[in-house]
């Protein structure tokens, strides 16, 4: 019985009529938790009624406090017939559960509900007493930390990082129940609205108990989702990090550079917010060892990966003698250290981390990506307290990504998501992740202290390239492809094309402005039902992920850039379409080769003559060429200097493989006909090809003064001002004319994403000099025949004339810099080698790992219909590349990415608090920061789901109208809800669902919502009164405008 | 395209009446359609290289937020501390004033015509005569009746109530050329009269006659203010010889008030009788005010003169609406 929570009510205010008659209301309060319920007295005639109630307590298990929510019901007294609700505000007390977040919550929340919105609002206290309870028995999980944030947060350091955690919980939806039919949509609403909340509380409890059971504290990088999988239930699961992570005190400043000395600080080496902090410190201390012998080979065609090179062998890092040392939880690696741990592997464990950017030193190599795909029929969910089915398949898919990381020689999947689509009976379970090889120091505690030789550490790879440096077996290429040395080092091999889930390191180097580069596909599919209709999905899930791959490729290529950073692909699927949108954030680095261009061969006889193609040749040129211009991608041309191979004369091509139809046979046809063929051509044998071309070029470039990413940080600018916008922007596109074509499709879907962006530019066109981060594109088909596109990002504007200032200054700071790494490294390096000895054998056990993976895995197994769309990588295969250029980079061409320090304090300004205004400013961004500001407290988690339903859309302005006026509701009550905690901004914001159902024939429309992100207390940098003059001017649009909504 | 939102994002530098997405833009032109098509006649499709479907989709976000808001402008207390918008307090009075905003036309049209349903339907001749978008009277209509609604229950003074209610200025409600005060006053005076139920005030305001009815009283009071202004102004001599007709025109008025009638119209009985005579002898707006605070404060000093209260309560009022009124 260790809680007491209290709760007062003290005022409403704009509360909405109830009495017609009187035009006033006669308002009481119900507050409830669990099964107590308290009512303040009635407040006669007001529509702004002070209650000021007594302490309402509840003594409760904190169990429950973690579980349940705090609900408010605000009501209109009605002597006699039954009394009316007007609205409700749920509670999410989780925030007062652990002793360095909120204390209190107390302010006004918006009443709201879901067949009116918002009603008015009404002013709440909550306090919780919480008794200790040092019984290790219990159900509770109070003082675990939950972050959505993707990196560590600043202010807090990782001490130790401890791996996955997941965890699900099903249940009925209401909406399906039986009881359903006789009661109205609100109490329909509310139940489930109610029942997510509860369920989301349940999760967050039962993965803080796992995150104890491991020794830590925290979980970073929460993501929790909601699967509606409407007659057959309701999954909510969520996957995270789990942390062991010590507050920094706040007298030392989390921007600063802690370049911690590993010798010194070993245990204690994170670095807070590596993502938007400046830092000189290395990302990747190069561990290789020329001389070891070869991982492995894997039967490629399980990888999902875009890395097509092999190189020098890595050896996969084992670098923890006993992994069991740092408590029960070895973390990722110990599955790679069956062998040498004493620690029993359990089969739920898995060396994944949610986390997309890391402490400096913590990721050594990156492999690439990693996905899987799995296709399921939903039954019926028996058992809610028996989730074995959906805990299943999802094992499944984990397994899958950590054989195909291991086939790429890395012991690590990081960046890594889940996700779903779901329509009708057939859902798609989507996993994905970066393969990598990480820094076993942050996983468990005391490694450090092993002697600091090792043989295998001849030649540390600079801090800005390492992590490019290939993981796995040169060797052994699963798949042809072309390595070249590194173009930093010169020592280590590099892929040509590098693609990651993950934010671009801070440290990496890179060349220009990076840009969000998509690819956009649907494909049609034949409405069927059970198992027909998951098969015909299942066959073309490969072909899809093959030409988004292509696509990509292709665009990537076309703006001269040679990395992919954030890639996420999503397939969503509809009753007789498939939509994949993958996005990510292009960028030179300058580790890698140049990339070569394309090359458009005409294979056809006959119609294309050759004056068109070669037509269609200068475009593609021009468009590098100008694309180089625009992203400013000048590596400097150090002329051909040793580089290990002597590279022939580049032939930039590039081969894309068209498929006409989905049929297998077909595709092995493909591969056996071009499998060998290393070139990068396109092909132009029918109209088709010619249409896919034009495709390619038809992405107009952002006008001048804007870029774009989908990442956390934009590569090449960092010097943010004050102006920060964030949006959401919603389209459903009603597909008018039946008889599409899969090339139609694409047409439509495409320009629909154009424009949303084009839109977004237009309106920011205030905002020049200004970048759109964190681009988030959602895609469903909510219905047949509609397509729904969900956009979130942040505007936010920059200094421009830094950026030129700091190009030309970068290379002087950058010698110096270079030295003092070049010192730092061997030091470290040595620190890190704890176990050398461990590799033959971890070697040997992925060997038989991976032997035993692969036949497994390729089965397609009909039974569950699970495709493993293993075909696709044969496909993938087929595209081999050579596009280098026989050309050095040079180190000191960099421009890295910065020094935020600097940049941070230009465009700092203070952030202006209104005093007139009683309401306080709250700023919401999908980012883990916001320029100009620093983070002193992370108060809680927020997590909220909506319901909004209405049976007069068009007296609400259409569909348009309805939701515009419903999500700025849900930006309302989030922002109440974080004010209430005492904090003045949310970072990493998502909105994770948007589901928006209508009957315009029957005048209705349902949405759902549900958003997440981290509420955060901020301060504006104070340090620097000089810039504050300028900032103050360049504020006013941004802190005015980014008031509204 | 079924559905198109964007939320977020409220600022755009293309044209003043843009600035913000809130104000009168979505208020002066009736419909999408006519605001899209002045805002590409205003160029910002050539200087962003935007799409008529982009300006579109943009100028409906415009307005489908200002919807939004046009419910909270309705009482505009509750802009303050709404959590809907994240206004800052000096945008939220520009806000606020914009909305509330007359055009004179408009309101001298409506002047002295009674505030109900029937007026409503001559929005439509007010504003092919006046040349005021339709959209725009119906919203300025709607606010004065919002306005008086919501103010005629209230017990105290007006602007005061005006003023916490509204968020309302002076400067906005008072300066806006004669239409707006007159109109402003009008109803001062009327609520004053219904709402105070000072019926008896009205009555009293007859007695005032007295100051032009006895010509013994009317003597002693110019000669009082002529005293009292002489070498203080240049229009002295002007002064002095309109005074009797001056003074007329005030009591008159104020002797009238009893009529419903002559309540509508007072303000054009104040310009006739007053304003107008002055403005021909070119009295500086100084000039007024002096003067009008001695022909004031003279009256207490006139032994026989007993209505001092009633006199300051209708002087108060006519003194400032005169103010208002007069510039040079």
């Amino acid at each position: 019985m260790p809680g007491k929570l209290k709760a007062k009510i003290v005022a409403g205010r704009h509360l909405p009529v109830m009495d017609r008659a009187s035009d006033l209301t006669d308002a009481f309060v119900e507050v409830k938790f669990g099964n107590t319920t308290f009512k303040t007295d009635v407040c006669p005639k007001s529509l702004n009624p002070q209650w000021n109630s007594e302490w309402f307590k509840f003594e409760v298990d904190d169990e429950d406090l973690q579980d349940e929510p705090l609900q408010i019901t605000v009501l209109d007294h009605d002597t006699y017939s039954a009394n009316d609700a007007i609205g409700k505000v749920y509670i999410d007390i989780d925030p007062l559960l652990y002793s360095e977040a909120a204390s209190v919550i107390s302010g006004w929340f918006p009443i709201y509900d879901t067949i009116h919105g918002i009603r008015g609002e009404i002013n709440v206290i909550v306090k919780v007493e919480l008794f200790n309870d040092l019984n290790r028995f219990r159900q509770s999980s109070c003082g675990v930390k939950f972050f959505c944030t993707t990196c560590i947060p600043q202010c807090y350091r990782a001490t130790l990082v401890h791996g996955f955690v997941e965890e699900l919980v099903v249940n009925e939806d209401p909406e399906y129940q039986w009881i359903d039919r006789i009661r109205t949509p609100r109490a329909s609403n509310e139940a489930r609205q109610r029942l997510i909340s509860l369920m989301s509380g349940e999760l967050q409890r039962k993965i803080g108990l796992k995150v104890l059971e491991m020794g830590g504290n925290a979980v970073v990088g929460y993501l929790q989702c909601f699967d509606l999988e409407g007659e057959s239930g309701l999954v909510v699961r969520a996957i995270g990090t789990a942390c062991t992570l010590d507050k920094l005190s706040s007298g030392s400043a989390p921007n600063t550079n802690t370049h911690m000395h590993p010798n010194t600080a070993p245990a204690s080496n994170a670095c807070n917010s590596p993502s938007k902090d400046g830092k000189e410190s290395p990302l990747a201390h190069g561990c290789r060892s020329t001389h070891n012998s070869p991982v492995h080979s894997v039967c490629s065609s399980q990888r999902l990966s875009q890395n097509f090179s092999v190189s020098v062998p890595t050896l996969i890092f084992t670098g923890m003698g006993s992994g069991g040392s740092a408590g029960k939880e070895a973390g990722p690696l110990r599955t790679l250290l069956r062998q040498q741990t004493q620690t029993a592997l359990e089969q739920r464990e898995f060396p994944f981390f949610t986390l997309t950017s890391f402490p400096p030193g913590f990721l050594l190599h990156v492999g690439g990506v990693v996905s899987a795909r799995s296709v399921k029929l939903l039954d019926r969910i028996h058992n809610p307290d028996e989730p074995e089915t959906r805990d299943a398949w999802w094992e499944e898919i984990r397994q899958e990504i950590k054989s195909h990381a291991r086939a790429l020689g890395c012991h690590a999947v990081v960046g890594y998501s889940e996700s779903t689509s779901i329509c009708e009976e057939v859902c798609i379970l989507s996993a994905s992740g970066t393969a990598a090889i990480l820094n076993p120091r942050y996983m468990r505690e005391g490694c450090l202290d092993i002697g600091c030789t090792d043989h295998r550490f001849e030649e540390p790879s600079p801090p800005n390239c390492g992590f490019c440096h290939i993981p796995y077996d040169e060797l052994n290429m699963p798949f042809p492809a072309q390595l070249t040395y590194c173009y930093h080092c010169r020592r280590q091999k590099v892929p040509d094309v590098l693609f990651t889930t993950i934010d671009l390191p801070s440290e990496a180097a890179v060349a220009g402005k990076g840009c969000l580069i998509q690819a956009r596909l649907c494909r049609l599919k034949k409405k069927a039902q059970g198992e027909a209709n998951a098969t015909a999905i299942s066959n073309l899930l490969p072909f899809m992920e093959y030409e988004l791959h292509t696509q990509l490729m292709n665009k990537l290529k076309l703006r001269s850039m040679n990395a992919l950073f954030g890639l996420h692909i999503q397939i969503s699927v509809g009753e007789n379409m498939l939509l994949g949108l993958a996005s990510a954030t292009g960028v030179y680095l300058t580790a890698l080769p140049a990339p070569g261009g394309i090359q458009i061969a005409g294979k056809t006889p006959g119609d294309l003559s050759s004056e068109h193609i070669s037509s269609i040749q200068k475009r593609i040129n021009d468009t590098i060429a100008a694309n180089k211009e625009l992203y400013q991608i000048n590596p400097p041309e150090l002329a051909e200097e040793g580089v290990g191979s002597p590279i022939p004369e580049p032939r930039h091509r590039s081969r894309l493989f068209r498929s006409h139809s989905e049929s297998s046979d077909e595709l092995s046809e493909l591969d056996l006909s071009h499998g060998k063929k290393d070139a990068f051509v396109l092909e132009i044998d029918d109209t088709d090809a010619v249409e896919d071309i034009h495709s390619l070029l038809i992405d107009a470039p952002p006008p001048s003064g804007f870029y774009s990413c989908n990442t956390e940080n934009m590569p090449g600018i960092s010097n943010w001002t004050s102006g920060v916008q964030m949006f959401t922007s919603v389209r459903v596109l009603r597909l008018s004319n039946a008889n599409l074509t899969n090339q139609g499709l694409n047409k439509i879907f495409t320009d629909l994403c154009e424009n949303l962006l084009k839109s977004f530019y237009f309106k920011l066109r205030s905002m020049i000099p200004c970048c759109l981060c964190h681009l988030n594109f959602t895609v469903a088909v909510p219905e047949e025949e509609l397509i729904q596109v969900t956009v979130t990002a942040v505007a936010m504007t920059y200094d421009k004339e830094q950026t030129q200032e700091r190009t030309a200054e970068k290379p002087v700071n950058k010698g110096s810099l270079e030295v003092e790494d070049q010192l730092q490294f061997p030091l470290e390096l040595c620190a890190d080698s704890s176990s050398s000895n461990i590799q033959t054998a971890s070697k040997i056990s992925g060997v038989g790992e991976s032997t035993n993976m692969s036949p497994r895995a390729a089965s397609v197994d009909y039974g569950s219909f699970a495709d493993r769309c293993s075909t696709w990588l044969e496909l993938l295969r087929l595209k081999a590349h050579t596009i280098r250029r026989g050309s050095v980079k040079t180190i000191s061409s960099l421009e890295r990415c910065s020094p935020l320090q600097e940049g941070r304090s230009r465009s700092l300004r203070s952030s202006r608090s209104f005093g007139g205004s009683s309401v306080t400013v709250v700023k919401m961004t999908p980012l883990s920061f916001l320029p100009g500001t620093r983070i002193i407290k992370y108060l809680g988690i927020i997590n909220m789901f909506f319901i909004r339903e209405t049976t007069s859309l068009r007296e609400e302005g259409g569909v348009s109208g309805f939701l515009h006026s419903f999500i700025a509701e849900v930006f309302a009550m989030v922002r109440a809800h974080v004010a209430a905690l005492g904090g003045n901004a949310v970072v990493s914001y998502s909105m994770k669902e948007c589901v928006f159902m209508e009957n315009p024939n029957k005048n209705q429309a349902q949405c759902l919502i549900n958003v997440s992100g981290d509420a955060v207390i901020c301060i504006s940098e104070t340090d620097q009164e000089s810039s504050t003059s300028t900032g103050n001017t360049g504020q006013t649009g941004g802190s005015e405008t980014d008031g509204a909504t | 395209m079924r559905l198109d939102i964007l939320i977020g994002i409220h600022s755009t530098s293309e044209h003043h009446r843009f600035i913000n997405p809130l104000n009168c833009a979505c208020v002066i032109y009736p419909t999408v359609n006519d605001a899209v098509k002045v805002r590409m006649e205003g160029g910002v499709m050539d200087e962003c290289e935007a799409s008529k479907d982009v300006l579109l989709s943009d100028t409906m976000d415009q307005y489908r937020t200002f919807q939004m808001c046009e419910r909270l402008l309705h009482s505009p207390a509750k802009l303050a501390n709404q959590l809907l918008f994240q206004i800052p307090p000096h945008r939220q009075i520009m806000l606020i004033e914009r909305y509330y905003a007359f055009d004179d036309t408009f309101v001298r049209e409506v002047l002295g015509k009674k505030l109900s349903k029937g007026t409503k339907k001559d929005l439509d001749d007010i504003s092919a005569k006046t040349g005021v978008t339709l959209k725009s009277c119906r919203r300025q209509f709607d606010n004065f009746k919002r306005v008086f609604k919501v103010v005629e229950e209230l017990k105290g003074p007006l602007v005061e109530n005006i003023r916490q209610h509204f968020l309302l200025s002076d400067k906005l409600w008072l300066c806006d050329g004669v239409g707006i005060s007159s109109w402003y006053f009008l109803d001062n005076m009327v609520e004053d009269m219904d709402v105070d139920l000072d019926k008896e005030f009205l009555q009293e305001l007859k007695e005032l006659k007295i100051l032009i009815a006895d010509k013994d009283l009317l003597d002693q009071h110019k000669s009082l203010v002529c005293t009292a202004l002489r070498g203080k102004t240049k229009v002295f001599i002007e002064m002095e010889g309109s005074f009797k007709n001056l003074s007329r025109g005030l009591i008159n008025i104020a002797a009238k008030l009893t009529n419903t009638k002559d309540v509508r119209d007072f303000f054009i009985d104040l310009v006739e009788k007053f304003i107008e005579p002055c403005r021909s002898d070119r009295w500086s707006a100084a000039d007024m005010k002096l003067y009008l605070t001695h022909y004031t404060n003279s009256a207490h000093i006139l032994d026989t003169f007993k209505h001092q209260v009633v006199w300051d309560r209708y002087m108060g009022v006519v003194k400032s609406c005169i103010f208002k009124m007069y510039h040079d």
